[in-house]
């Protein structure tokens, strides 16, 4: 026996004393079983993290010998450092001259925040469009545009492919970012969300004299901003984290985005692969400081989808 | 005709307004979307050699993805993933989200936020640090496995072609549970506390009130998690593919290549864009089938 299955053991046996004490009413019992069952997959969730932050600190010579850090006692230049950051940002020899790791960095927050804007941007207005007003054929369009959430993506990938090596934006941005600038979901999660703006409200801007686009972008889009907020952040983090599409679009190095270049270090570092594991520490970081500055627009606009229905 | 929302009698608006607003999508659906899906029908007609030369060859591709023993092979892989998915992860996910619903405090959010974030981490990322962690005698889950039962410090979990499917499902379990929590927390939030009570006054122990009075009033979230759960699991790719990266994300003996991962080979790697649409509108007519016996099954239990 270990000293992990002896605390196991301890905490199982806390339950049966606990539960023995009152077997009729077991309340504490179960509360104290609740949380050591919520703590434990806390950690269990928790534990690759910092296990990535070690290994990223870590010295090659001790990356192994360490499960997470180094005991105070030993922590020096030699165990703790930079190093694998180093190696990472050092530069590599590409067709296209040297790349540093920093330009994929640029890359993928150029891409993602592209996206999302162009995203907010149409999404907002298409949703606006369908909440706000009556026009001729609003029931088709809305039809059609809850159809083509149907089609599934895997079938596109091909096509897609194919038109863009015709329209020559194989390897661009444009070619990348262009087909998933508008999304059916996007606008149906703004059309739900404009339907709470007052008519009234917009009315009385159209007296004062504002044009329909000045009523869409003055007066509902700020209503909206929660919902934004979390459209915003939830588009943010799948074209950060992204893969297919740049893997397939995109082909010179110098314009890679983190997901796919770190695909290729796993294999160009396997025998240091401290290196991939500093690149791919420095790819969660951002997703996670907005999810933590966000976190309940966030939630919120997950399940606005789900739930209400 | 044109007035759907009975609510807010509006007169029909005349102008060029809503028309302008909603361009932008319909160009670039047309475009980006039916166009391709048209594109889509044909090619999978048609034998490509790259996105150059295009061959009539009938039902042809079809016949060779439903003959070929590798396709068969990465449909029971993903068939087990899915199958785990529903039958492991979401009770899990479920579980979870009933140890937190009662609680009040502060707590609630804290877990939610440590439980949910594995899902910030894009498929990639998790596939290589779990490539990592699954490594013999160094790997935390080998380590980890050891001190909890003495067994498997040596285990090559990526190389084992029994082992492969188990770490994948491991590592989508990490991944989303949490995930699927939040929408079962939701929920839970939302089931009528008179109802609990009554059924709580009546004599119900707890768990013919989560049988009779929770479950029931959840139902439609548990279908809405079951399908989506389904869709994203038979689209499974990049989390093997940065976690097998040896194998190029098949795994030994192809034990751990996924549908779309034969789609990305047959179509992209191999350069045969018609036989991928193929295989696409194969997975395609899965995923609907399933999807349709769900809410089908939904719909009977009503």
């Amino acid at each position: 026996m270990n000293a992990v299955q002896w605390f196991l053991l301890l905490v199982l046996a806390v339950f049966g004393v606990l539960y023995a004490r009152s077997p009729a009413r077991p309340k504490l019992a179960f509360s104290y079983l609740r949380w050591v069952t919520l703590i434990g997959v806390s950690v269990l969730i928790l534990a690759p993290f910092l296990w990535l932050v070690a290994a990223a600190f870590k010295d090659q010579t001790v990356l192994n010998e360490y499960v997470f850090f180094p005991p105070l006692s030993e922590w020096s230049q030699q165990t703790m450092n930079l190093g694998n950051f180093r190696r990472l940002f050092a530069g590599e020899e590409a067709v296209q001259g040297t790349v540093y790791f920093w330009q994929y960095v640029l890359n993928s927050w150029f891409v993602a925040t592209a996206n999302t804007v162009l995203q907010l941007v149409f999404c907002s207005a298409a949703g606006f469009a369908l909440a706000k007003y009556d026009f001729h054929g609003k029931q088709p369009l809305t039809v059609f545009m809850l159809g083509t959430m149907m089609i599934p993506g895997v079938i596109l990938f091909a096509p897609v492919y194919e038109m863009m090596v015709k329209l020559r934006l194989v390897d661009t941005y444009q070619g990348l970012i262009l087909p998933s600038i508008v999304s059916a979901y996007g606008i149906f999660l703004f059309r739900q969300a404009m339907q709470a703006v007052p008519d009234e409200m917009l009315d009385a801007g159209r007296i004062d004299g504002c044009t329909e686009l000045s009523v869409y972008f003055a007066l509902a889009m700020p209503l909206v901003r929660p919902m934004s907020a979390a459209f915003c952040l939830l588009t943010f983090l799948g074209q950060w984290n992204s893969f297919f599409g740049p893997s397939i679009f995109l082909q010179s190095q110098n314009k890679l985005t983190l997901p796919v270049v770190l695909n290729q270090y796993i294999n160009f570092y396997r025998n240091d692969y401290g290196v991939f594991l500093a690149g791919t520490l420095i790819a969660i970081v951002p997703p996670a400081i907005l999810f933590f500055a966000l976190e309940k627009e966030f939630i919120g606009g997950l399940t606005s989808g789900a739930v209400k229905g | 005709m044109s007035n759907s929302a009975p609510r807010a009698p509006r007169r029909l608006y005349k102008g060029w307004a809503p028309y302008l607003f909603f361009a932008p999508f319909l160009l670039l659906t047309a475009v980006f979307t039916i166009y391709p899906l048209i594109n889509a029908i044909i090619l999978a007609f048609q034998q490509t050699n790259g996105p150059a030369s295009r061959v009539f060859v009938g039902l042809d591709n079809f016949r060779y993805v439903l003959t070929d023993p590798t396709f068969y092979k990465a449909l029971g892989n993903t068939t087990t993933y899915a199958f785990f998915s529903v039958f492991l992860q979401l009770p899990l996910a479920l579980g979870l989200a009933l140890l937190l619903n009662t609680e009040k405090s502060r707590a609630k959010g804290f877990f939610r936020l440590i439980l949910f974030s594995p899902n910030l981490v894009g498929q990639i990322f998790v596939g290589i640090l779990f490539g990592v962690l699954f490594t013999p005698r160094y790997g935390l889950i080998n380590r980890g496995v050891q001190l909890l039962i003495g067994w498997g410090l040596n285990e090559q979990w990526l190389g084992n072609p029994a082992l492969v499917m188990p770490a994948i499902v491991i590592t989508g379990l990490w991944m989303w549970v949490g995930f699927n929590m939040i929408y079962f927390l939701a929920a839970l939030q939302s089931v009528d506390k008179t109802l609990l009570e009554a059924a709580r006054i009546d004599g119900a122990n707890p768990f013919q009130v989560f049988w009779n009075v929770t479950l029931p009033s959840i139902r439609h979230v548990v279908v809405f998690v079951v399908v989506t759960s389904i869709i994203g699991s038979y689209q499974l790719f990049e989390l093997p593919l940065a976690l097998l990266p040896v194998t190029e994300g098949k795994g030994p003996d192809n034990s751990g290549l996924t549908v779309i991962m034969y789609l990305y080979d047959q179509g992209f790697s191999a350069g045969d864009l018609g036989l991928g649409s193929a295989v696409g509108w194969i997975v395609a007519a899965i995923i609907f089938f399933l999807s349709l016996v769900q809410i089908r099954i939904a719909q009977l239990t009503d």
